[in-house]
């Protein structure tokens, strides 16, 4: 889970509340339903701020409680809204090898964010990981679903710059 | 899909549509490797070029598809053309600039063009015997190598069911349903000698007979692990964006075997287009009959629900994925009861991982005796590999069990770059251990890797040059373990916590020789105590390093220096005199003041004031500074 504390008031509208809550409608019963439910919330939402979890809840009517263990146990929910563009820097072993820390570095000093944290405009967000899969291009990072392989340091400015 | 009959007469209908790849067509076929690879080194432009350019010069003899990945990361895009009675041409690191090259000279000219193709990387040694030089077939890279799992990877079109069935797909599914008995499906994979290619290497055979009682008077599910977290691993991604059908195909196989209707695949949200890939499949599937109600008219049930994973790596081990698709927290239940009594729901399940599963289809067309004609005593069939790290063919290969790792290394994976000097291999990721330059010739089996502290583990291999240090490497494998405990057995969370605090200590030159023993003692009580997987496998990576390269955490605890200039608590920047020409770059750039000197004499650094930044080193032009 993201380490970042709510910064952000929940801006949620009636429009994703009635989406949200179709979407629980048709899951509801489905064995095994609630993680499918969060992931959709968190697509409708961008991520699972209290208010969120509170939906869910009462539709399923199971405790809060459950749901938030369940946020916090998986690092792809997030308690705070991620930037407009979502950095990971893979820190997988291939990637690490082939000093990725210091493309991490790059991305920490050009955009003044630790991981975990947000650029104060909302455009990027920053997060290390491990392992995207992609071992054959380490060092490698992704922006949303792009990943950019082969990088040198030299190559992360331009690449920001892009966003 | 009622019958074999139907499914034949679609193969024949689809291999005409395969062009130039299956015997017989008069179409020329350009593949373009479009796995998360090659889309990243911007495979998608060049398959747009391609199509754009055929279809401009209107050449409708020529055909352009997408496939999965072709094996070598490393050289993506790759594009290959197969031509009507001539041998493969695979052209490499391709640009949309390049493209216009191909279509005048090569489709139209009938020339290839030699500066695309692999021989213009002298990396990449090609056979000297092979007749024709332009094809990846014929390089060292792919000689040694026996594609079994990975067969339709980089040939087929993965969002195509038809490129599938050109290639037998669904028909062992055929073959199952119409002419064995469960049991008989169970002995075939039994005497394969398959075992699970997630890591542990349990026999797949076994796992399925436990779980094949009171067929049809009980609820049983048949799971996937495409959770494949292992950092450095990427098999299972290949094999779903490459050739998703086999994993389907196979999991009915096995929904027949246990007498189960109903599977599960939990693959990671980490891999966005093996699960687009997968969508796609399971609905072409459901839409061909292969999946859903009556299967080939044989009243056989099958379908299949994905899930996708969050984000923790725990949820690889057997239970804890389980317990993830109940809606839970994925955490490890305790064992027994096994899966095969009481898995998902608490019916009996039995749960394979991606490239387990990829075997299966072959298995049951050609046969057990096939199958295990390849590998060792112990270990049959093929492992796939993914060569990563400092190593000049990064990419994915599938050899024979029992190669030597040298093979692997030198001749597959072609060395290790800039001249540097091997120091060790990472077998088996977070799980695994680390396997030194003396014993390079060890076969890779399950059971030779087991008898040097390592694992074959779920097929990452990670190379490390003189460059890596090994007490960092465990440090950095720690760091990830601690991290992913899921917290509920004291033994892993509190484990790999202390250990973790002595590596960081040993790599800032706090430690002490007692804290090595310390470690191994720790080591040997959390492999032994904790309750799952992840904790019992967490230590390796230490005691692997510690029993092969304990020379350099003792040179870290008594000389207190890193021999490879990793741990940066430990470095001295020195100036070497002879190289340094007096520019004061460095001077200049030093943000700590550290270093003095005049204008065309060494200059000298302060270590009192050095802050180890290092912006030293990267901005001298002689490559006067040195780190040991």
């Amino acid at each position: 889970m993201s380490t970042t504390k709510k910064t952000v008031p929940f801006h949620g509208t009636a429009a994703q509340e009635q989406e949200l809550i179709a979407a629980i409608h048709e899951m509801k019963d489905m064995e095994g339903c609630l993680m499918p439910i969060m992931q959709k919330a968190q697509d409708i939402y961008g991520y699972l701020p209290e208010e969120v979890q509170k939906i869910i809840a009462d539709e399923l009517d199971i405790p809060m409680e459950k749901i938030y263990g369940i946020a916090t146990f998986y690092s792809q929910f997030n308690l705070a809204p991620k930037g407009e563009n979502q950095i990971q820097v893979c820190l997988g072993t291939a990637c690490y090898v082939k000093g990725s820390g210091n493309i991490l570095r790059r991305v920490q000093e050009k955009l003044g964010i630790n991981t975990g944290e947000c650029t104060p405009d909302g455009k990027f967000s920053l997060d290390a990981c491990r392992c995207v899969g992609a071992c054959g291009l380490a060092p490698v990072m992704m922006i949303n679903e792009a990943v950019y392989g082969r990088l040198t340091v030299d190559d992360v400015d331009r690449i920001l710059d892009q966003y | 899909m009622k019958s074999i009959n139907e499914l034949l007469a679609l193969k024949e209908k689809a291999q005409a549509q395969m062009g130039a790849r299956c015997a017989g067509s008069d179409m020329t076929s350009i593949v373009v490797g479009m796995a998360t690879c090659g889309i990243a080194s911007g495979a998608r432009p060049v398959l747009e070029e391609m199509q754009k350019k055929v279809e401009e010069e209107g050449l409708d003899t020529v055909m352009v598809t997408q496939t999965g990945c072709v094996g070598m990361c490393q050289y993506e895009p790759i594009l290959e053309v197969y031509e009507p009675g001539k041998p493969k041409v695979t052209y490499i690191q391709m640009s949309p600039d390049k493209v216009d090259r191909i279509v005048q000279e090569h489709l139209k000219g009938g020339s290839v063009v030699e500066d695309f193709t692999l021989e213009s990387i002298d990396k990449i040694k090609v056979d000297p015997d092979a007749d024709n030089k332009h094809s990846l077939n014929d390089t060292v890279f792919q000689k040694n190598q026996r594609r079994i799992a990975l067969r339709n990877c980089g040939y087929i079109d993965p969002e195509s069911i038809d490129d599938y069935i050109s290639t037998d797909g669904y028909q062992a599914l055929n073959k199952v349903l119409t002419e064995m008995e469960p049991d008989e499906v169970i002995q075939t994979v039994l005497d394969s000698g398959l075992r699970g290619r997630g890591g542990a290497g349990f026999p797949t055979g076994l796992k399925w007979r436990f779980a094949s009682g009171n067929r049809g008077q009980v609820q049983k599910f048949v799971c996937c692990n495409a959770d494949e977290g292992d950092p450095g691993a990427f098999m299972d991604r290949s094999v779903l964006e490459g050739d998703p059908h086999v994993v389907l195909e196979a999991m009915a196989i096995a929904g027949y075997a246990i007498g189960s209707n109903q599977g599960y695949i939990y693959v990671r949200a980490e891999y966005p287009i093996a699960v687009k890939r997968l969508e796609i499949a399971l609905n072409q599937a459901r839409e061909y009959g292969v999946l859903g109600k009556d299967i080939f008219g044989t009243g056989f049930d099958f379908d299949i629900s994905l899930r996708l994973g969050a984000g923790a790596f725990v949820c690889g081990e057997e239970t804890a994925l389980m317990t993830s698709i109940e809606g839970n927290r994925g955490e490890p239940r305790p064992r027994p009861p096994f899966p095969a009594v009481k898995g998902l729901f608490a019916k009996p399940t039995i749960l394979n991982n991606v490239e387990t599963y990829a075997n299966i289809p072959q298995i049951i067309l050609k046969g057990a005796d096939w199958y295990s004609s390849v590998g060792t005593e112990k270990s049959k069939g093929t492992k796939v590999f993914a060569l990563g790290g400092k190593i000049n063919n990064t990419g994915l290969v599938e050899v024979p069990m029992g190669i030597p790792l040298r093979t692997v290394i030198e001749d597959i994976g072609g060395g290790v770059p800039n001249g540097k000097k091997f120091k060790a291999a990472q077998t088996g990721g977070p799980s695994g251990g680390c396997i030194p330059a003396s014993l390079l010739d060890v076969p890779m089996d399950y059971e030779s890797l087991g008898a040097i502290g390592s694992i074959i583990g779920s097929g990452g291999l990670i190379v490390m040059d003189e460059d890596n240090c090994m007490v960092d490497i465990a440090k950095f494998y720690l760091q990830f373990t601690a991290d992913e405990s899921c917290g509920k057995c004291t033994p892993c969370r509190v484990g790999t916590k202390r250990m973790l605090e002595i590596l960081e200590r040993i790599t800032k030159g706090q430690g002490t020789l007692a804290d090595i023993d310390k470690l191994e003692e720790l080591a040997a009580y959390v492999k032994e105590n904790s309750a799952c997987g992840l904790g019992q496998t967490a230590p390796n990576p230490i005691l692997s390093t510690i029993k092969h390269f304990r020379d350099e955490y003792e040179a870290h605890v008594v000389d207190k220096c890193c021999p490879a200039g990793v741990c940066k608590d430990l470095l001295q920047y020195r100036i070497d005199p002879d190289k340094c020409k007096g520019c004061t770059l460095c001077a200049k750039n030093c943000p700590a003041g550290a270093i003095t000197g005049t204008v065309k004499e060494p200059h000298v650094i302060d270590q009192t004031k050095c802050i180890k930044c290092g912006v030293c080193k990267t901005n001298c032009k002689f490559d006067a500074i040195d780190t040991k």
